[in-house]
């Protein structure tokens, strides 16, 4: 498939409350697996999931979070956060466990308008 | 214009799957083609052939069957979803399939829209 | 671009997260989303002061179905599923605020 479109993933929701935020990194791998050009926005309580220290071994469930590191291995490297949602949440980029791009919301508002493909979660 | 559906909630616990559906007919109706529908998350719930409501009730499963005998629309179940829902070939609904999550990209892909339902 | 919303402005801030970050364009309202668009709801302002930057849609079925056909705010564009289906091709692309 020689065919690329602009694939941008916008993340919303918190880690672990529901499964949203792991399927939805499992569509990410696949979307760069059939080489997209795929970038994944962090908005609102979509910047938890990039918190450092995810300790879930006393909830049973499985820590996804070290996939965001391996993101770079699929050459995802566009993972931006929104600077007011993270802000809101206390949070710095020191917090985060992978390196992304700080941008405002109108700048996150530009970068949507680039895109083929939306998918929200 | 070719339209992709995605079904990320399951049947009458969310309205997530009456609006696509009503979406899907409308766009069949106005002579677009919807090339797939592919259920996500707990969508995949809507594919289960066990499914049965009230006689009063809208009967979601099969209507998304009439629709894929009728007009040929593509439904796909994402496997990894599916089987951690229960969700088997031995209880899937008639016209719908069970594939792997490539199918929602490519439908990205080839359609000239993706329209996502959820919550 | 078209920019789905399906939550009452009343419990989630996703109708705000979307008017603070999308740049201009259609805003269609659908299931709960609708809420914000009945005269005399608490976001009713911050909903009249979106239209002068965005073209704001309503699905009139899940108005209806809410018992609030009759409390749309003036200026608001009323559309059925066929409606949604046009905004959704007229648009490059749509994006479900989740």
């Amino acid at each position: 498939m020689s065919e690329v479109k602009k694939f941008m993933f916008v993340n919303r929701k918190a880690p672990y409350g529901t499964i949203y935020a792991l399927e939805s990194l499992e569509v990410v791998l696949i979307t760069a697996a059939f080489d997209q050009d795929v970038s994944l926005m962090f908005l609102d309580d979509g910047v938890y999931q990039l918190k450092k220290g995810q300790q879930t071994k006393g909830i049973e469930t499985k820590n996804f979070s070290p996939a965001y590191r391996a993101l770079e291995d699929y050459d995802v490297e566009k993972l931006y956060v929104e600077k007011e949602s993270m802000q809101a949440r206390g949070l710095t980029e020191e917090d985060l466990l992978v390196s992304v791009t700080v941008l405002s919301r109108a700048e996150m508002g530009a970068l949507m308008d680039e895109q083929d493909v939306v998918l929200s979660y | 214009m070719k339209f992709g559906i995605v079904v990320n909630e399951g049947p009458y616990q969310h309205q997530a799957s009456d609006s696509a559906y009503l979406f899907t007919k409308a766009a069949i109706e106005n002579g677009h083609e919807v090339w797939r529908v592919f259920f996500y998350h707990d969508g995949v719930n809507n594919a289960s052939r066990l499914t049965e409501p009230p006689q009063d009730d809208r009967h979601i499963v099969n209507r998304w069957s009439k629709l894929a005998e009728e007009h040929k629309v593509d439904l796909v179940v994402c496997v990894a979803a599916a089987l951690r829902r229960g969700i088997k070939e031995e209880n899937l609904a008639q016209g719908f399939r069970i594939s792997g999550l490539g199918q929602l990209v490519e439908a990205g892909i080839k359609c000239d829209r993706l329209v996502t339902f959820g919550d | 671009m078209l920019h789905i919303v399906n939550k009452s402005p009343l419990t989630s801030n996703t109708l705000d997260s979307c008017l603070s970050t999308a740049t201009g364009g259609d805003i269609l309202l659908i299931e709960d989303g609708v809420y914000a668009v009945t005269r005399g709801n608490a976001v009713e302002a911050k909903l009249r002061a979106a239209m002068g930057q965005f073209r704001v849609h309503v699905l009139m079925p899940d108005l209806e179905a809410r018992g609030l056909g009759d409390r749309l705010v003036e200026g608001v564009l009323p559309v059925d599923y066929a409606g949604f289906v046009e905004l959704a091709a007229s648009n490059k692309t749509c994006q479900s605020w989740l």
